[in-house]
């Protein structure tokens, strides 16, 4: 069994790696595969949450993992309508965690398959992301808790994977209501259902296997397991594999697809990521899947980085990629924003406050 | 019979809770979750730490019995 289950959490990383790599080659954004900030983002664009014309787009990932999780947890009865952590502390969370993803430019995901290809920001931003979950860790061990969760009903339970096909239809018909990037990151994007199918198979898989990027490294720290940790490194691996064998392999810093160079907001935009999913209990992938088998503290912390997405951009907090003197690698523009800067610093103080207003003893009921 | 109610907690807490018992000492005691995630991390918790625990299934949860 236990070997059984590492296995389950490698192949899930490595089904990961290769779909995405899968979909920047039928249309993606290079290095964007799949990016679950940057795409929640895209979705808020193409819901006019944001007014940021290229990145509008209803991301029809964002909606299979969810769907896939839903159907599966459904078929093997482990989906249970729960919520009541914390909520909106959680959706303030969710906010913040959009906040410094979208500085670093791009989710614990995107981060790995920049990695792959090539992109030392990312491996530099890693530092941040590591240390950011070992922020949160020592929260942990002081008691940090958001508190239980309690039955619902299973209308809550099922209204965000029930949102998620009336998003898709309204994709599939390209309802006029929406906004479509034409330019842009937006405008780069694999068929509807090319996208829809392959992450709907990933949700499966990562229902199943409970694939968690940040509780991969959490647990190396705390209970020195590796198991979630082999998620990361398949994600890697295969992606990795496929880059080299495309030729879309670029090691370097300069000239990386949607990507900047500063490399201290690189590292303060995933640490604001790592400590807030450690505190989440689940890094945005896993608040989808989450999501997906009823779990609505996850649906509202995704609406929480919906909304966090919707912020960054009407205020100006998002990162932009590097800007460069024609022809050369001196970078003469991009990257954080002066708001940008100030939010991630908001963020991380935040997020200290919230880990001590929520440190106490666990409320473990504990009887004799 | 220490029991330890780790009904709805957001991972990590169930496993760490179930770490604290094992550090305390206090054999045997049970640990009860409500979720398939958490039953399945503590068990592996056991398994890799050569503690013996045994699971039994309840009407809306689990009990995870510890007994060194």
């Amino acid at each position: 069994m236990k070997k059984l289950t590492k296995l389950a959490v490698l192949l899930t990383g490595a089904a990961i790696g290769f779909a995405a790599i899968l979909l920047v080659i039928t249309g993606n954004p290079a290095n964007m595969g799949i990016c679950i900030a940057c795409f929640i983002r895209d979705t808020a664009g193409a819901l006019k949450l944001h007014t940021a014309a290229p990145v509008q787009y209803i991301r029809p990932e964002i909606i299979g993992l969810i769907l896939g999780s839903f159907a599966i947890s459904l078929a093997t009865k482990e989906f249970r309508a729960r919520g009541g952590s914390s909520p909106l502390t959680r959706f303030v969370l969710g906010a913040l965690v959009m906040i410094g993803a979208l500085v670093f430019l791009g989710c614990p995901l995107r981060m790995v398959l920049r990695m792959a290809a090539g992109d030392l920001n990312a491996w530099i931003g890693l530092v941040g992301f590591v240390l950011g979950i070992y922020i949160g860790t020592l929260f942990l061990r002081r008691g940090f808790s958001l508190g239980r969760t309690h039955k619902l009903n299973n209308f809550e339970g099922a209204f965000m994977p029930g949102l998620q096909v009336v998003l898709f239809i309204m994709l599939a018909v390209a309802s006029p209501l929406l906004a479509y990037s034409e330019a842009g990151p937006g405008s780069m994007r694999a068929p509807i259902w090319i996208a829809l199918g392959l992450t709907f198979v990933l949700g499966i898989f990562a229902q199943r296997s409970r694939i968690c990027q940040a509780g991969g490294i959490r647990d190396v720290f705390m209970i020195r397991d590796l198991h979630l940790f082999w998620g990361n490194i398949g994600i890697l691996v295969v992606a990795f594999v496929f880059n080299i064998a495309t030729n879309r392999f670029n090691l370097g810093l300069y000239h990386q697809p949607v990507a900047h160079s500063q490399w201290i907001w690189n590292v303060l935009g995933l640490m604001v990521v790592g400590f807030g999913s450690v505190l989440l209990g689940g890094c945005p992938m896993r608040q989808l899947v989450l999501t997906g088998t009823g779990n609505v503290d996850s649906a509202i912390t995704v609406l929480g980085l919906l909304v966090g997405a919707a912020v960054s951009h009407n205020f100006g907090l998002a990162s932009s990629g590097d800007v460069y003197e024609e022809g050369t690698s001196i970078v003469v523009g991009g990257g954080a924003t002066p708001g940008g800067r100030i939010a991630v610093i908001v963020a991380l103080a935040l997020m200290i406050l919230i880990g001590f207003f929520y440190s106490k003893k666990p409320k473990a009921k504990v009887s004799q | 019979m220490k029991v330890i109610d780790a009904k709805g907690l957001s991972c990590p807490e169930p496993v760490l809770l179930a770490k604290r018992g094992v550090a305390e000492g206090e054999y045997p005691f049970q640990i009860l979750v409500d979720d398939e995630t958490p039953r399945e991390n503590i068990l592996r918790f056991a398994k890799n730490n050569d503690h013996h625990a045994s699971l039994t299934e309840e009407d809306d949860h689990y009990v995870i019995e510890f007994t060194r």
